[in-house]
């Protein structure tokens, strides 16, 4: 073996050589494409499908979209403009240019858009606690305060209805407060009994009582706005935020309900949840428009879009008891038995350890509820209320001006329901991810 | 208070009602009990005022007057002098034929999607992650009425299928030969029984005995399938070796209903235009075909994400460990991926299938009626009786859901995990 | 006392009402608002503008009786319904009156506790097809598919026509009157089929007008008038008597312009009971001698209104027909003032 070789020089290189580039079919641009769109003979079908479905779409659209016109004053002036550029349809986007608030604040007087505007903005501060985990602890007093503010804001009148209203809220927060001295129970009752007695025999005469007596109570700029002047998007955000919000300590009780010892709590629980999660929401609606009437004391009538959101909220009420039941499970164990240990009644172990860990978890869940009864609002036009969707477009097209014009409204309504719900499921599923790295 | 006093306690006092945890419990409920039926009492009370005051009744024997108006879409015998009841019927079976079909074309896409969402293929991938996004984001009522306007729009017209004398091609041509997607209506192949074996009077309606025999072969041949495979069990128990199986369960599920199909003559007619329009075939009303098509995509795109998140959940190491067992990959799917899957799938499937079902109800959007339309529209509207109608159609409504979630808790209870 | 307790906690959310009692006219009184039930959104009828102001030939007579009640044309609270909400929101009074295109028939005059006061609009059921289609009369239609709203009584009126004259046909529902435009425009249907007054504003909104046709049947009587719950007899005066004051107007030449002067010195007694310069006929339906003229002074007479709302100078173009006075070959009469 030594000798075949003696000769030879060992070969071993001195230099290092220059580097090379990657063989083009391993780097950049191709070698992504081969990777992630031509892996295998199926990918390859996949990819041309996917490429065929976005030419599809997009042959037949973009004609339309490039012959959008922007100004004109009616459909036909839309035509003509269209026709005149030699293309045989467009989009005719000057109805939304001209109708724009209508879509979105329905009919509220133009000189106060700022008042619907102010209370969406308020409402991001008043869920700021809740957002971001940052934020000063003093903000919660001015979540507790908003849902009167915002109803002031968007109602307008005189400012001693939702004090007198938030009023209620306090006198039973104080009644648990000091009932609780006596027994948990009795703070529990008196909690409820008070408030309602409150609003029920006293406040409304006292705020009436207390606007006579200070004049200045409705500034020039807090005129009163009506709830038929609702419409668009005011109303969908007005129905969806209140049903949600009013839902949620009617949900509570309820999951507590479903999880409780007691029999005749937890069948009564039960049959309200599966009840109303087993009826379409519609059927709910036509309650409220067509059967409350009968329900309720002869002669009694009241708003249309309040009784809606009566019913809006026992709807989200059975949603959120069951998104609140997943989190009261997904709590260890542990935690319920910690309490017992530290001797605390049910009542305080409830509101001390397990609902605030509980409510924490379900917020991802609260939120899908949200987005979902966001997109039901739509489903008011069947009462005859006007929602973006269906009701002020159909309004709109009523008008002779406009009348005939189909896509553009559904597209302009659509991508401003995507915008919303996509921001809030990206705002959900971070806070997911975020929640997830505490529990496991 | 009568029942507490029976129980024989010399030292009870009254104040342990209150704070004696035995009898608390029994204390809330007794009032939460009176105050829900004072409530029920309450609305009961107030309706029956309501009802003389305005001089109506509570009855239902309107669903036995002339209905009067048509319905397109029957699928058992009505026409406009049958009652309001027959209508409530059609519209019942409207409803759940969309949702039935709704929920098996809303399973296909979501699993289909759920997986591609998770194919290495960065384009398919971003689409169906697009496509999730964009139906979840959106209303229904939207989809419903985009996708309808869609199938009027930019759908031919039956003539437009007609072959021109002159130049022998026609504008459109059918898809093959069998499926015609016009701007009024979708031709499909009719599914027809060459030996009329007659119909059977089921009270309600009329039914093929045909088609009853078709679905006898179908249960006869799963339930033999089950009982070839419990055998392969017991062998595979007993020797060790599993017993092929695939060929007798084909033969079974599969070769029994065939069998069954050509001795009754089964045949499809195949749509034709004649005249103005296609015939020969079943014409489905497109308003059938844009709720169900906007039901399934947009409940899909929510199923597509359960199943993505039912695969994701399942961790890599239950595969791992298959294979190690040295399981096929197959078998893998069949034994340890998807039972665990499916155990994080079924029960938000379950709700899917439920919210769909409920969803049906905007059918009245695109004119199709389903239970909505006739109980809840066209009669509530004509006999002027809302307490009736809405009453009856929410327990119609409530029934079929407790049905669909009650047969799916069965399945879930049939595939959860077994604890001990 | 539960009820004023219930209502109550309505007061403080701000939103309530009121109670509905027997008498309507002290209600809208107190209420200083009277409540009208309209129509979502129907070309000429009743639609709401870019501002929210509500305009249209039904809303004409919503803004008539409030200025015969409350002196004030702009007191009026228009509640939006819809095909199935309209009679319960009358029933359960949530709103006074309705004027929303209702056709007057037996059952919802009596079964449905409605009082219909009159007739406002002589409408019937007619057929728009396109004219390539080669037809010139309904009873060509054997086997056309026909695109029809429902929850009206048109679908009612369709079935009976094609049964009694031995035709076949499709309906094709449509739930509102947009989607039917769009899906008879696109062709899915042959025919489209509403109240002749809806057919003509659809097809003058149309691209293409001259291609389609009306066709000369209209095969039911679809007296449209405003409505009142029964049994308060006073309002439905109210209501029936304002209407009937608009019509008299018109049949007298009394306008909104010449009012003021033809009170004065009117030659004709009945001109003068009816703007309340002679005798004191408002007196007697609980409102003040000018409630005529109030009334009147809104929008003018009946003519006036629908010459401005659906006259033949605005976009929907309906000729007047058997919506002229009697005096003029058509069914207008209004009882005598007197």
């Amino acid at each position: 073996m030594s000798d075949t070789h003696a000769q030879t020089v060992p070969f071993v290189r001195d230099t290092m050589l220059p580097q090379a580039n990657p063989p083009t079919t391993e780097a950049g641009a191709v070698r992504w494409m081969r990777e992630n769109l031509l892996s295998g003979p199926l990918n390859v079908i996949l990819t041309l499908l996917a490429i065929a479905a976005i030419y599809w779409v997009v042959q037949g659209m973009l004609p339309w979209l490039l012959a959008s016109v922007w100004n004109a004053g009616s459909i036909a002036e839309c035509r003509q403009i269209i026709a005149d550029a030699g293309r045989e349809s467009g989009a005719c986007w000057a109805v939304i240019r001209e109708r724009w608030p209508q879509f979105l604040f329905g009919f509220y007087p133009n000189h106060l858009y700022w008042r619907p505007v102010t209370a969406l903005l308020l409402l991001f501060v008043a869920l700021a606690p809740v957002l971001f985990s940052k934020a000063p602890r003093q903000l919660l007093w001015f979540s507790a305060i908003y849902p009167g503010l915002a109803f002031w804001l968007l109602w307008g009148g005189s400012v001693f209805v939702p004090v007198v209203a938030l009023l209620g809220l306090a006198l039973g927060w104080a009644a648990f407060h000091f009932g609780q001295r006596i027994s948990p129970l009795a703070g529990v009752v008196a909690a409820i009994l008070l408030p309602v007695l409150w609003w029920l025999f006293l406040a409304g005469p006292v705020a009436e009582d207390l606007g006579n007596l200070l004049p200045r109570s409705m500034p020039w700029w807090m005129e009163e706005v009506r709830s038929d002047k609702f419409g668009g998007f005011v109303l969908a955000l007005t129905i969806g935020v209140s049903g949600i919000a009013l839902s949620l300590p009617l949900g509570i009780v309820l999951a507590l309900g479903r999880q409780s010892d007691m029999f005749l709590i937890k069948s009564l629980s039960v049959c309200f949840i599966e009840f109303i999660r087993g009826v379409p929401l519609i059927t709910l609606l036509f309650t409220a428009s067509l059967l409350l009437n009968y329900f309720l004391p002869p002669g009694t009538t009241f708003d249309i879009i309040l009784r809606v959101i009566i019913m809006v909220t026992l709807f989200a009420a059975a949603y959120i008891a069951e998104v609140i039941r997943g989190g009261l499970a997904a709590l260890p164990r542990g935690q319920y038995e910690a309490a017992d240990a530290l001797g605390l009644d049910y009542f305080r172990a409830q509101r001390l350890i397990i609902l605030p860990q509980a409510l924490k978890i379900s917020i991802p869940g609260i939120v899908s509820t949200f987005i979902g009864m966001f997109k039901d609002t739509t489903l008011v036009v069947f009462v005859g209320l006007l929602d973006p969707l269906k009701g002020i477009t159909d309004a709109v097209r009523a008008s002779p001006d406009w009348k005939g014009i189909y896509w553009e409204p559904y597209i302009f309504v659509g991508a401003i329901f995507f915008i919303f719900n996509f921001s809030m499921s990206r705002y959900s599923m971070y806070l997911e991810r975020k929640l997830k790295t505490d529990h496991r | 208070m009568a029942n507490v006093a029976d129980v024989p306690k010399p030292s009870f006092r009254l104040s342990m009602l209150l704070y004696d945890t035995r009898y608390r419990s029994l204390t809330i409920q007794i009032v939460v009990f009176l105050l829900v039926m004072a409530g029920a009492a309450w609305l009961v009370d107030n309706t029956i005022r309501n009802l003389q005051a305005l001089g109506k009744d509570f009855n239902f024997s309107f669903l036995g007057a002339r209905a009067g108006y048509d319905i397109s879409q029957r699928l058992v015998e009505y026409t406009n002098d049958s009652t309001h009841g027959r209508a409530l019927l059609i519209g019942l079976l409207n409803t759940l034929l969309v949702a039935f079909l709704g929920c098996i074309a809303a399973t296909v896409i979501g699993v289909l999607v759920g997986v591609l969402r998770l194919s290495k293929n960065w384009l398919i991938a971003r689409l169906m992650t697009v496509y999730v996004e964009i139906f979840r984001n959106i209303p229904l009522l939207l989809w419903i009425l985009l996708i309808y306007a869609v199938f009027t729009e930019a759908a031919p017209a039956p003539n437009a299928f007609r072959v021109n004398a002159e130049t022998g091609e026609a504008a459109t041509s059918m898809f093959l030969d069998a499926f015609a997607v016009t701007n009024r209506y979708t031709a499909i192949p009719n599914p027809v029984f060459g030996l009329d074996l007659g119909w059977l009077n089921i009270g309600l309606f009329y039914v093929s005995v045909d088609f009853l025999l078709l679905v006898a072969a179908i249960v006869v041949g799963f339930f033999l399938n089950r009982m070839a495979l419990r055998r392969a069990t017991r062998i595979q128990e007993a020797t060790g070796d599993r017993p092929t199986t695939w060929w007798q369960s084909l033969l079974l599920l599969v070769g029994i209903p065939v069998a069954a199909l050509i001795a009754m003559g089964f045949h499809f007619e195949f749509p034709e235009l004649k005249g103005f329009n296609f015939t020969g075939g079943l014409n489905v009303s497109n308003s059938f075909m844009a709720l169900w098509l906007a039901l399934s995509l947009y409940t899909g795109a929510f199923i597509a994400e359960i199943v993505r998140a039912g695969v994701l959940a399942i961790s890599k190491g239950q595969s791992e460990a298959a294979f190690a067992l040295g399981l096929r990959p197959a078998r893998t799917m069949n034994l340890v991926i998807l039972p665990q899957a499916l155990r994080v799938i079924i029960p938000p499937l379950i709700s899917q299938y439920l919210n769909l079902t409920k969803n049906s109800s905007l059918a009245i959007a695109v004119g199709y009626l389903d239970l909505r339309g006739t109980l809840g529209g066209i009669t509530l509207n004509q006999t002027g009786r809302e307490l009736e109608c809405v009453l009856l159609m929410m327990l119609i409504y409530l029934t079929i859901s407790l049905i669909i979630s009650g047969l799916m808790n069965v399945y879930n209870a049939s595939v959860k995990l077994k604890e001990r | 006392m539960k009820k004023s307790a219930f209502l109550g906690t309505l007061t403080v959310a701000g939103l309530a009402a009121g109670m509905v009692s027997a008498a309507t006219l002290d209600d809208v009184k107190a209420r200083g608002e009277l409540n009208c039930g309209v129509s979502t959104g129907l070309t000429g009828f009743s639609l709401p503008d870019a501002n929210g102001v509500w305009s249209g030939f039904d809303v004409a007579i919503c803004r008539a009786v409030a200025a015969a009640v409350l002196g004030d044309a702009t007191k009026v609270k228009f509640v939006p319904t819809t095909g199935q909400t309209r009679f319960t929101a009358l029933a359960s009074g949530e709103v006074d009156m309705l004027a929303r295109n209702s056709t007057w028939t037996f059952s919802r005059d009596t079964d449905l506790k409605l009082d219909f006061v009159g007739v406002n609009y002589y409408d019937g059921q007619g057929f728009m097809v396109r004219k390539d289609l080669g037809v010139t009369s309904a009873k060509e239609l054997e086997g056309a598919t026909i695109c029809i709203q429902t929850g009206t009584t048109t679908e009612l009126n369709l079935a009976d026509w094609f049964k009694t004259n031995n035709l076949n046909y499709t309906p094709v529902a449509i739930e509102t009157n947009a989607e039917g435009e769009q899906q008879y425009a696109a062709g899915a249907c042959d025919a489209y089929t509403t109240d002749a007054s809806g057919l003509a504003s659809t097809r003058a909104s149309f691209a293409d007008p001259e291609n389609h046709i009306i066709l000369p049947e209209i095969i039911s009587k679809e007296p449209l008038g405003p409505a009142v719950r029964h049994g308060d007899n006073q309002w439905a005066d109210i209501v029936r008597w304002t209407l009937n004051a608009l019509i008299a107007a018109e049949e007298y030449g009394v306008t909104s312009a010449n009012m003021e002067e033809l009170a004065a010195n009117s030659p004709n007694p009945e001109v003068k009971r009816l703007l309340g310069a002679e005798g004191d006929l408002g007196v007697m339906t609980g409102l003040d001698k000018d409630w005529a003229k109030r009334a009147i002074g809104v929008a003018g007479n009946y003519g006036e209104i629908f010459a401005a709302t659906i006259g033949e100078a605005t976009p929907i173009g309906l000729a007047r027909g058997l919506n002229a006075q009697w005096t003029q070959g058509g069914l207008l009469y209004a009882p005598p003032f007197r």
